[in-house]
């Protein structure tokens, strides 16, 4: 069954439940830093490979840039 | 250094040599940031936080590629919030792309044409974020009584408006950085209004603690060379201040002694 997420405020379409890392990875954000917000709650670094995405999950992913 | 009888600018428990900040906004790139880094000697920077664009390009450095976090202080802001449930939510953000760094500048904006603080929701972001054990400097309008309150929650530095951010107007009222700076036990370092090398100098004259800036320097139309008169000018008022001044007045008071002329 397909599910439905919004990653930094796009509606996504995906196949099935994955992890963040595998999300992550499909959407070239290996390298670099940036952080997590997950349904308005943070995830740590060390928990991306183990937090599910599920349906209706809103994901922010946030980097450094510049500002005064 | 001829400064030699001052003490380093702490801040939350570490020491600065440099008592200037600058940002990293409105730069043509990331190396002309840089090369304005270098050039002010400042060892703080202000960085923004926002959404990755997912369409970028992944090999394409980012601006701590190119700033070291480990050369430089990195002051992750909350510009462009406008409630504190937003501020405190960019500042966990921040505390977790930067692995842990508790030390973040926090601005709650009241208006779009004025970019002016939004005080009670600045004091309610405050709150929350010296709870959960962030170093805060706060950005705030230059009212003692409201310094005061935010140097009571916890902030580890206060900074007060010289002008409205991005205006260049200056040290609008000097008389009301004086008042703060006179009640206050942590750094005051005014933040935004200054427009030029006098601007920086007349909050150092007051005895303020630190200038940060950012459109001052990368608006000038030499950024790397206004960033090394920006330096210049915070050592220069900073000196003058431990220095003292002489006193004002109205008349005039002969350099050369009036003794022993032969006319």
């Amino acid at each position: 069954m397909t599910i439905e997420i919004t990653v930094n405020g796009k509606t996504k379409t995906l196949a099935a439940e994955l992890s963040l890392e595998d999300l992550l990875q499909d959407l070239g954000m290996t390298k670099g830093r940036i952080a997590v917000e997950l349904n308005g709650h943070i995830v740590p670094r060390s928990q991306f490979s183990s937090q599910r995405i599920s349906n209706l999950d809103s994901i922010e992913i946030v980097q450094a840039i510049g500002g005064g | 250094m001829s400064t030699k009888q001052d003490r380093p600018l702490l801040i939350a428990g570490a020491e600065y040599r440099s008592r200037l900040i600058i940002g990293s906004g409105k730069y043509k790139d990331f190396e002309k940031n840089l090369a304005a880094l270098e050039a002010s000697a400042a060892e703080m920077i202000t960085v923004a936080i926002r959404r990755v664009n997912l369409g970028q390009d992944k090999d394409e450095p980012s601006l701590l590629d190119i700033i070291s976090p480990e050369k430089y202080t990195i002051l992750p802001n909350t510009a462009g919030c406008y409630t504190a449930e937003d501020a405190v939510r960019s500042c966990r953000m921040a505390r977790e792309l930067l692995d842990g760094h508790k030390l973040v500048k926090l601005e709650v904006l009241g208006d779009q044409k004025t970019l002016y603080p939004n005080v009670t929701e600045t004091l309610a972001a405050a709150e929350t974020l010296v709870a959960e054990g962030f170093d805060v400097m706060v950005y705030t309008s230059d009212d003692p009584l409201v310094a005061r309150r935010l140097e009571e929650i916890g902030c580890v530095a206060v900074m007060p408006l010289g002008a409205p951010i991005g205006s260049g107007l200056g040290i609008r009222n000097p008389y009301n950085i004086r008042m703060i700076l006179e009640n206050a036990q942590v750094p005051i370092i005014v933040d935004a209004g200054v427009g030029t090398a006098s601007d920086a100098s007349i909050a150092m004259e007051l005895g303020c603690h630190g200038v940060l800036m950012n459109t001052a320097i990368a608006e000038a139309r030499n950024p790397v060379l206004m960033a090394s008169a920006m330096r210049k000018a915070v050592e220069a008022g900073r000196e003058a201040y431990l220095a003292g001044r002489m006193p004002r007045r109205l008349y005039a008071s002969a350099s050369s002694p009036v003794d022993g002329t032969f006319f």
